[in-house]
């Protein structure tokens, strides 16, 4: 096995994500702060709301088409770099990518066409329905992704099969109700409302600070503040029902987010700072808060968190049964058609420590002949680089409580102020615009290098599911989507940037015929102009 | 009674298969019009108000035409999952090409119009041709090349190896068989793309789209119709060496496979089937006629011949779907390269309940923008390309 070919498949896999994770929240809140707006001035007949609508809609749509365009690359790059990976769990793992095409990605795309070219085709209403199908249709698309990838955290509902050599679906209700993917889920969609709302807040504050547009930008903070204030919330209660699933079923990436080596009487202590030493297994310099972690890890007094050390004796034992595993496998397979339920049922004994005995294929072509320093290496394996995860756990949740701060006072200043903002609070809000994209990144950071060394938790090793490309071939093309995505980026910036300063098209005269009509409908209906 | 075994694997596989070929053709009938007025822009458009033209009749509806492709994509790892492993990877290099030209063409429709620069403008309507030219020719040399078998094969862990080495990969894909095969692709989504441009413009662009589409609808029947005498002369078919199972488990090494005779037997076995490459030929010369003479309707007959064309490629290949040129047994066939019997019921269930949804709003959005794009829709419209 090629180590560097696991190595670029990775960086290629984590670039493409990561910067398609650029777009994907924008898209998520923003669809429905439009869809909200539009909704209002369907209720109201007040321009400035179409107005608003029109606008934010624009921007929507900048940054509604890199995000998918960079998921056309997502859908094949499992085949094209993972390709044993597709083999061998695309039964259970392939069926919610294809629902979220024939359920959700078919509604935002047909209909985000015609809600950008339907102004003066559509009826009021039926724009609106339009502006809401396209939401719906953004965030469909963001549940069947998440159940995808919460069954690579968890894969319950499906079992190997011989025969096949591969994963095969049990249960299509167990991987649809898998309780990591709704979490994850819930958890993802809020991170994006808080995102858009962060954004509309950010874009309309530094309208006020430039005097301009005051009346949409006004209006805009309060349906951002709200709505973004709202979702702040779920994100960090749903943040934390991960952390608890998480404590359930990945119990490694919980003690690598915590640096907790050893195991500790419970309840456990939150270590709110340190250096992480993965050579020395311990955490420099680190500041404990008593009894938090255990807390959120299994929400009770008693129970006690492995640490990594225990879970590493944990993934030798695992790694022991998964040979045994391995050998009935390839009895199995030996004996061609003539399989008996006896050989089965010695399979079936540790079918579940399959995967593991696979962690010594970076070793060994035989998992039969590991020799025991094999297997210590290959349950050390079993560790991810704690560092970064520790860390990057920390900046998300640290800016997920900032958020709660920022739309908190946005939201209290709106209601209760009269819509007034101190010059300082709008350049913070300003200033925070970047912070939401820094902590969706980081949250895949936690989730997906934390899942490793395993494509899908305790039954793939991600070493063993590439595809066997050559080094040049990938190495071309990380080397094309770097110049590619960030020459899309620059002109992406360049356009939302220009749209920004551009700022909303308001029609005065509207506005005022508008106000002129409303009046007079106010002073009765003897009084209203014929329409 | 477990409700996943109301329908038996076999049928479930050949429903899937034949839904494998829905996807596919849905993707060509309608992506493959707006590549192919991606591709004729730079010629049937000379000033940039005609490109806009051009442009915006597409405009409102590539992106849900695009979802075809995604969920092709989506499709196959679901109720295909060897195929999507072993063609994906084996054709690295080339499925790389198809997304730059897939990514470039979403960014180049939404950002084109959005400075008023000439050289930015004409710098995208070339990524547009890119869009639409590249991935219509590289789909069309796969096509080829799986007609021909790939050289690929699967270990006793079914772990997908493909013979040759970095770029000469790519390059052996461009053998002449596959170049013809690219050919009649491009060509037919051209004759495809001015049918549309017929049905949705007028004026100087429709009479250079009638020209250019009428030619490349002759160079499509006669490219496809050396392909097919091709295929009976120079190239080998695959057959099963034995009996096969219609309801095995999913391992394309538990057949054996031998490489010999002609694809076109299938014609003598399945007569019937000759009802596809009839409706290619008729298809498309309905749509050369059309094209001169200027129907409104010509895409009708264009999609006709598509249809034919693609579907002549599955049905002849059946029960194959991606044969293996260095290892035979190797090869994915409909009755073992598919999904788990739960999976495709599942996927059978989602796709009956949202199939007629997608055809039905689809629809709708259509009529709601039915008639042609004029210069007034263009000042009117301030979201317009």
């Amino acid at each position: 096995m090629d180590l560097d070919i696991v190595e670029l498949s990775r960086l290629q896999f984590a670039m493409t994500a990561l910067y398609h994770f650029l777009f994907v929240p924008l898209t998520l809140g923003l669809s429905i702060l439009v869809a909200i707006m539009e909704t209002v001035y369907v209720m109201t007949g007040r321009p400035i709301w179409r107005q608003m609508t029109k606008f934010w809609g624009s921007l929507f749509g900048i940054n509604f088409v890199l995000g998918v365009a960079t998921g056309i690359t997502m859908e094949f790059q499992f085949g094209m770099n993972w390709s044993y990976y597709s083999h061998y769990v695309g039964d259970v793992f392939g069926a919610p990518l294809a629902i979220e095409g024939l359920m959700a990605f078919f509604l935002e795309a047909t209909f985000v066409g015609l809600f950008f070219f339907g102004w003066d085709k559509l009826s009021k209403v039926a724009h609106c329905v339009v502006a809401w199908l396209v939401a719906i249709g953004s965030n469909f698309s963001a549940l069947w992704i998440l159940i995808a990838n919460g069954w690579m955290q968890n894969p319950v509902g499906a079992s190997f099969n011989p025969m096949t050599m591969r994963m095969e679906m049990d249960s299509f209700a167990d991987v649809l109700f898998n309780p990591v993917a709704q979490a994850k889920f819930v958890h993802t969609v809020s991170a994006g409302y808080v995102t858009a709302s962060v954004f509309v807040l950010g874009v309309s504050a530094w309208y006020l600070l430039k005097g301009r547009h005051a009346d949409l930008a006004r209006r805009s903070i309060t349906v951002a503040a709200s709505f973004g204030l709202a979702s702040a919330l779920s994100v960090v209660v749903l943040g934390d029902e991960s952390g608890y699933d998480a404590g359930l079923n990945q119990k490694m990436k919980l003690a690598a987010i915590e640096a907790m080596w050893e195991t500790e009487p419970a309840p456990a202590s939150f270590t709110l700072f340190g250096i992480p030493d993965s050579e020395a297994r311990e955490t420099h310099y680190a500041v404990h808060v008593p009894y938090v972690m255990g807390l959120i890890g299994t929400r009770s007094l008693d129970t006690e968190i492995p640490g990594i050390e225990q879970l590493v004796e944990e993934a030798r034992g695992r790694i022991r049964n998964g040979i045994l595993a391995y050998d009935a496998l390839m009895e199995i397979r030996g004996a061609g058609g003539d399989v008996t339920p006896d050989m089965m049922d010695r399979f079936e004994v540790h079918s579940g420590d399959l995967g593991y005995a696979f962690l010594l294929l970076r070793y060994t072509d035989d998992p039969r002949n590991a020799t025991e320093e094999q297997i210590l290496q290959a349950a050390d394996d079993t560790v991810p680089h704690v560092f970064p995860i520790f860390w990057a756990f920390r900046i998300m949740v640290a800016l997920g409580f900032a958020f709660i701060g920022v739309l908190g006072y946005f939201f209290v200043r709106s209601s209760f102020k009269g819509m007034t903002y101190p010059r300082w609070a709008l350049y913070g809000a300003v200033a925070v615009i970047p912070a939401p994209w820094i902590a969706a990144e980081m949250g895949w950071i936690v989730a997906e290098y934390g899942r490793q060394p395993w494509t899908v938790d305790g039954i793939l090793p991600t070493a063993l599911s590439v595809s066997h490309l050559g080094v040049g071939e990938v190495l071309f093309t990380i080397a094309g989507f770097v110049i590619f995505y960030s020459t899309l980026f620059v002109i992406e910036m360049a356009l939302m940037l220009k749209y920004i300063r551009k700022g909303p098209v308001q029609d005065v005269e509207e506005t005022e015929t508008w106000m002129r009509r409303h009046q007079a409908r106010l002073s009765g209906p003897a009084a209203a102009p014929a329409e | 009674m477990i409700l996943s075994e109301l329908i038996d694997y076999g049928t479930l596989r050949v429903i899937w298969w034949v839904l494998l070929g829905v996807l596919l053709i849905g993707f060509a009938l309608t992506d493959g019009f707006d590549m192919g007025v991606g591709a004729l822009l730079p010629f049937v458009a000379k000033t940039d108000t005609e490109r806009r033209l051009v442009i915006n009749t597409v405009g409102p509806v590539w992106e849900g035409n695009q979802v075809w492709f995604i969920l092709g994509g989506g499709a196959i790892f679901a109720a295909w999952p060897p195929l999507y492993a072993v063609s994906f990877s084996g054709f690295y290099l080339a499925m790389w090409l198809i997304l730059a030209a897939l990514i470039l063409r979403p960014v180049a429709f939404k950002y084109r119009s959005k400075r008023p620069g000439k050289l930015w403008r004409e710098r995208w309507d070339w990524a547009l041709f890119t869009g639409g030219a590249v991935p219509a020719a590289i789909f069309g040399v796969a096509v080829g090349n799986v007609l021909r078998g790939v050289p690929f094969h699967l270990n006793d862990r079914l772990m997908p190896f493909y013979d040759g080495w970095g770029f000469l990969k790519l390059l052996a894909l461009l053998n002449p068989f596959a170049l013809v095969c690219g050919a009649v692709s491009v060509a037919m989504l051209l004759a495809h793309g001015a049918g549309w441009l017929v049905l949705k413009s007028e004026g100087p662009i429709v009479e250079r789209a009638r020209k250019i589409g009428s030619a490349a609808g002759l160079v499509a029947i006669g490219g496809y119709a050396l392909a097919g005498l091709w295929l009976l002369v120079l190239t080998d078919g695959y057959q099963f060496a034995g009996a096969v199972a219609h309801d095995g488990p999913s391992n394309p090494l538990l057949n054996e496979v031998v490489k010999g005779g002609t694809w076109l037997s299938a014609y003598v076995g399945r007569p019937w089937i000759i009802a596809a490459p009839l409706m290619g030929f008729a298809g498309m010369g309905l749509a050369v006629l059309g094209l001169r003479r200027g129907w409104g309707f010509t895409i009708l007959a264009s999609k006709l011949g598509i249809f034919g064309m693609i579907a002549s490629v599955g049905l002849t290949m059946f029960p194959f779907i991606l044969p293996s040129s260095v290892d035979p047994n190797s090869s994915l066939t409909v009755w073992d390269a598919s999904s788990s019997q739960r999976t495709l019921f599942v996927m059978l269930v989602a796709a009956v309940i949202f199939m007629p949804l997608i055809l039905g709003y689809t629809a709708w959005v259509y009529k709601v923008l039915w008639g042609k794009v004029t210069e007034r829709d263009l000042d009117e419209n301030a979201n317009s390309y």
